[in-house]
């Protein structure tokens, strides 16, 4: 079952093929863009399989599960590795004209797919330190697409992200430590059936809280949000798109795997302390949002509001709750990186992401205004796009589980986002352009490629709610479900020791 | 051991975190060096400070009495992890200091908003 090692290997040998040919600047682009859709086209074939046939697992190296590392695809897995290629190939045609000549010959595709290769391995790996190994991987890769450039912005964005994404890292093997001290394991598996016997163990939560701080700064959650927004608006947009659409998701993944799977003891005290952050995630992203008028901030700090939305999904604990979790991550990854798509082509066709200084696209260029609309609106929640079902989803499991105020909160959030996104609208499509318009240039057709693309999957998720919905429904369903997870991994023997 | 081990990983965490507060860039660097070292012993500590036989010493039957190897593998990784980090981020902060003149990070605000 090598098959299952191939998301980590197809962007390694990317990497490989990319590196070889490094002095052929016209190559890269083309290599990256094989190397993405390869993984498109595995990622789509693991994820039908799973769907057919139960969690995948390979043991590598030949060692049996608590012992080695262990790889496992399951229903969750599954989606996020297809959203993870989808925004790959994006990002891969975006980036043939968005960036420049000096970063593509500077290694930027090869970081791309390091980046790649971190997420994707931290999406099937089920084991807590090679979790974190991946974790390095994919933020030594953005690291250097951060700085790549080396711009003054760029640097000082660039302290800011790495400080308090390696201070995330030590909280996070701080509590791999601990949690290996007390229980002798770091199989995820073996974990979930070491504690699924024990009622409350008061040693678990420090390892339990550790994890909950290193997660919750990597998915910018609501008290450890401040890099961002202080660092997101300062690399290209490509690189900016790239780091919405999957880095924090990697950090909610992580959350809603291990609050399922494992940390299931002290629920009273996880579950409210869940959807508390959530809202106050939801409520402070959106309202700082408004206040700002750079559309790259704008959107970074949407980021953080959305990243609530599915904080609330995991603190529902319900299957309809994680299924509504999942689906919004999968539309809002999709809906997010397409949004700051739209923001790289407006700057294009601008010169600024100011929203002071632009005005006037909307007479300009007409299917520009419609591009941003499909997103932009997806994002907001209105109907027949994606994010209204995903919030439709998770608010009326909010409903039906009993959590009002979480509920009315979602909507009223809602209702700042529109807020947010029709300031975008007015002040960049709809207002009269400020003074001379000093570009004209045609937009490059591989940046609207993608654009054209992720908004297509938006309409399509929001008109095919239904089979959407039943992935997210059976991921989530083998989420609650650990048992399946463990028999899985460990084998029947194991079950009844 | 343990108690001296447990105060030692305290104090230099507690340097860590005063030396990330510090406003001077190489003291940030420091300070994030002083965190991974801290967390480097809190796994050693955690793994069990136990004076016994090596791991795959000698006779193969007496592997009851030898210490854990994990602990010792995950500080190796996460030590060849930090080395690497350490190498980009002296190579940032000298980069930082070439391009804006100071290596103070209060300085940082005014390009804030551009």
């Amino acid at each position: 079952m090598i098959v299952l090692a191939m998301p980590v290997l197809l962007p390694l040998m990317t990497i490989i093929f990319l590196l070889l040919n490094f002095r052929q600047r016209a190559w890269q682009p083309w290599i990256g863009l094989t190397g993405a859709l390869l993984q498109l086209a595995l990622s789509v074939l693991l994820a039908v399989h799973v769907n057919r046939n139960g969690i995948m697992v390979l043991h590598t190296g030949g060692w049996e599960a608590p012992v080695g590392i262990t790889l496992v695809i399951d229903g969750f897995s599954s989606v996020m590795l297809v959203l993870t290629s989808i925004i790959a190939v994006s990002i891969s045609i975006y980036s043939i004209d968005a960036v420049d000549r000096q970063r593509q010959s500077f290694f930027y595709f090869p970081m791309v797919h390091g980046l790649l290769m971190g997420v994707n391995g931290a999406f099937i790996t089920g084991d807590i330190f090679n979790l974190y190994v991946w974790f390095e991987v994919m933020l030594m890769s953005s690291f250097v697409l951060i700085t790549l450039g080396g711009e003054k912005k760029q640097l000082t964005g660039a302290v800011k992200y790495v400080t308090l994404n390696l201070v995330s890292s030590m909280f996070f093997l701080a509590g791999i430590g601990l949690l290996y001290g007390k229980t002798g394991t770091l199989n995820m598996a073996d974990l979930a059936l070491r504690f699924s016997g024990s009622e409350s163990n008061i040693l678990i939560n420090t390892s339990a809280v550790l994890f909950f701080v290193a997660f919750s700064i990597k998915a910018a959650v609501f008290p450890f949000f401040f890099w961002l927004p202080a660092s997101y608006h300062t690399p290209p947009i490509a690189v900016t798109a790239l780091f919405a659409g999957l880095l924090t998701k990697v950090g909610i993944y992580s959350m809603i795997r291990f609050y399922t799977l494992f940390f299931v003891q002290n629920q009273l005290f996880w579950h409210p302390l869940f959807l508390w952050i959530g809202g106050f995630t939801m409520v402070i992203g959106v309202l700082t949002a408004a206040s700002q008028y750079d559309i790259r901030k704008i959107l970074s700090f949407h980021i953080i509001s959305q990243i609530g939305y599915m904080i609330m999904g995991l603190g529902i604990y319900t299957v309809a709750g994680i299924a509504g979790a999942i689906f919004y991550m999968a539309h809002n990854i999709i809906a997010k990186t397409n949004t700051f798509l739209v923001a790289g082509l407006i700057n294009r066709a601008t010169g600024s992401y100011d929203l002071k200084s632009i005005g006037g696209l909307y007479k300009m260029r007409p299917w520009l205004a419609i591009l941003f609309i499909i997103p932009a609106f997806g994002l907001a929640g209105i109907p027949p796009l994606s994010g209204f079902f995903g919030k439709l989803i998770l608010i009326s499991a909010g409903f039906s589980a009993g959590e009002y105020v979480i509920s009315f909160i979602a909507l009223a959030v809602g209702l700042f986002t529109l807020f947010s996104m029709v300031k975008i609208w007015n002040e960049a499509f709809w207002k009269p352009a400020p003074g001379e318009r000093n570009k004209t240039d045609r937009l490059p057709v591989s940046m609207i490629i993608p654009v054209v693309m992720l908004g297509l999957l938006t309409l399509l998720m929001g008109l095919a709610v239904k089979p959407m919905l039943e992935i997210a429904e059976n991921a989530a369903a083998s989420l609650l479900d650990p048992a399946s997870y463990i028999r899985a991994v460990l084998g029947t023997a194991h079950i009844n020791p | 051991m343990e108690t001296l081990l447990a105060i030692v990983i305290g104090i230099l965490y507690a340097a860590g975190v005063y030396l990330l507060l510090r406003r001077s860039i190489v003291k940030l660097i420091l300070g994030i060096l002083f965190f991974s070292h801290a967390t480097n012993l809190l796994i050693l500590v955690a793994g069990g400070l136990v004076r016994a036989l090596p791991q795959f010493a000698g006779d193969a039957s007496l592997t009851v009495n030898s210490t854990d190897p994990l602990p010792q593998a995950l500080i190796l990784t996460a030590i060849v992890i930090g080395f690497g980090i350490t190498a980009f981020a002296l190579a940032l902060m000298y980069r930082f200091y070439k391009s804006t003149g100071t290596e103070d990070l209060d300085e940082l605000t005014e390009g804030e908003h551009k």
